[in-house]
């Protein structure tokens, strides 16, 4: 699964077959009220499944001062 | 576990602190009606009203000028962008483009205003000027960048007419907000938060927060939802400051404790009378250096201009006044 961390500029390549968005999340130690999860360009929720082909973005939503 | 939207089949694309799951359309649904109740319960707008939104071009700022412009325009009314360019090599140049597209695509005036034109300084060169200084105890960025911040806006709306400024403050901002306030045990300034805040004085307009309830990844995901086509990206500064450390207190709070800050805003909430009624404002006086109406004999922003030597940059606050109200007035004019 390959896995982009914006913040970071970071590339992962995980080797996992199928996880959930927020054990994924807890796995990467990220807080999950603090990023979005977008799979193939869609916004995912915590609860949804991703699959070893997905291609998935990490992005932080905090901004500003 | 189901994993759909609670109004439909639909795979949701966020689960809310209480455990709802919301699909693209019925979150876009709900954030918007929960701004719309917050406008409506507050009265945060009013019919005598003339509303501008403080934009920075970041995903809080632009999401609020979105839905304020939709709310005002079947009433035939109109918003106002003003836009404080503190001068954040690095930062402040992208998040104006973005604001700049974006009012542009939805057609409302977009006034810029700067620290550089106004007290003859980037916000750089004011950091950069201090850490030369010896013997001065250094400031962090953010203490002069706020109050500077808010005398440009307050500038800009006394010109413009403005009666209300409305600002991207989220849920997590303001749980952020009263947390350090209490850790300074500053009551004070906490009396002044809520939806609607800022010191209701003659010529000064009253801040207003529609955002209030909904928290930062709320406003991401709309954000993201609407295809804005802004950056959530970080001031560099921000790393300087207390609230950085607040922040991530709060969130790690949340993370195990899930509705830890709709607590910490809701106590407010319930406080709050009895801070208003405490801390009423009294009789307001002038500044002597800039007559604006200040609770100090010298207000926090000539203190500043004086501790920071920006005397010999800056104009006097009135002959400022009447450069803006010229140009800013040409500003307007020409996009419309």
């Amino acid at each position: 699964m390959k896995v982009y961390l914006e913040r970071e500029n970071k590339n992962l390549n995980l080797r996992i077959k199928e996880i959930k968005v927020d054990s994924l999340l807890e796995q990467l130690k990220i807080n999950k009220s603090t990023v979005l999860v977008v799979r193939n360009d869609e916004l995912v929720a915590g609860s949804i499944i991703l699959k070893d082909k997905d291609e998935i973005r990490i992005l932080s939503v905090i901004s500003g001062g | 576990m189901m994993s759909e939207c609670k109004e439909c089949q639909k795979n949701p694309v966020i689960i809310l602190s209480e455990s709802q799951k919301l699909c693209k359309s019925h979150f876009l649904k709900y954030f918007e009606g929960k701004v719309i109740k917050t406008i409506k319960k507050y009265g945060l707008i009013e019919k005598k009203d003339r509303l501008a939104v403080a934009v920075s071009g970041g995903k809080d700022s632009i999401a609020t000028l979105h839905i304020i412009n939709q709310f005002l325009k079947p009433q035939k009314r109109e918003v106002i962008a003003i836009l404080v360019d503190e001068g954040i090599k690095g930062y402040r140049e992208k998040t104006i483009k973005d604001a700049q597209a974006f009012c542009k695509k939805e057609q409302i005036p977009l006034i810029i205003t700067s620290f550089k034109d106004e007290f003859g300084k980037t916000l750089d060169q004011i950091v950069k000027s201090q850490s030369k200084k010896k013997g001065q105890e250094k400031m962090n960025a953010c203490a002069y960048c706020g109050v500077f911040r808010r005398v440009l806006l307050n500038n800009a709306a006394k010109e413009l007419g403005i009666t209300k400024i409305a600002t991207g403050h989220n849920l997590d901002d303001e749980a952020q907000s009263i947390l350090m306030n209490q850790l300074k045990v500053n009551w004070k300034r906490s009396a002044g938060l809520g939806p609607i805040s800022g010191i209701n004085v003659q010529k000064t307009a009253q801040r207003i927060k529609p955002l209030y309830f909904l928290p930062e990844k709320e406003v991401a995901t709309y954000a993201y939802l609407m295809k804005f086509g802004v950056k959530f990206t970080q001031c560099p500064y921000s790393h300087e400051s207390f609230r950085g450390d607040v922040r991530d207190m709060i969130n790690g709070l949340e993370e195990k404790h899930p509705g830890s800050k709709h607590s910490i805003v809701n106590s407010l909430m319930n406080l709050l009378p009895i801070l208003k009624e405490k801390y009423k404002e009294g009789k307001f006086g002038y500044c002597k250096i800039c007559h604006e109406p200040s609770s100090k004999e010298i207000c926090n922003s000539c203190q500043l201009i004086e501790r920071l030597n920006l005397n010999d940059k800056i104009r006097t606050k009135k002959e400022l006044n009447k450069s803006i109200k010229k140009s800013r007035l040409k500003k307007t004019k020409s996009r419309k």
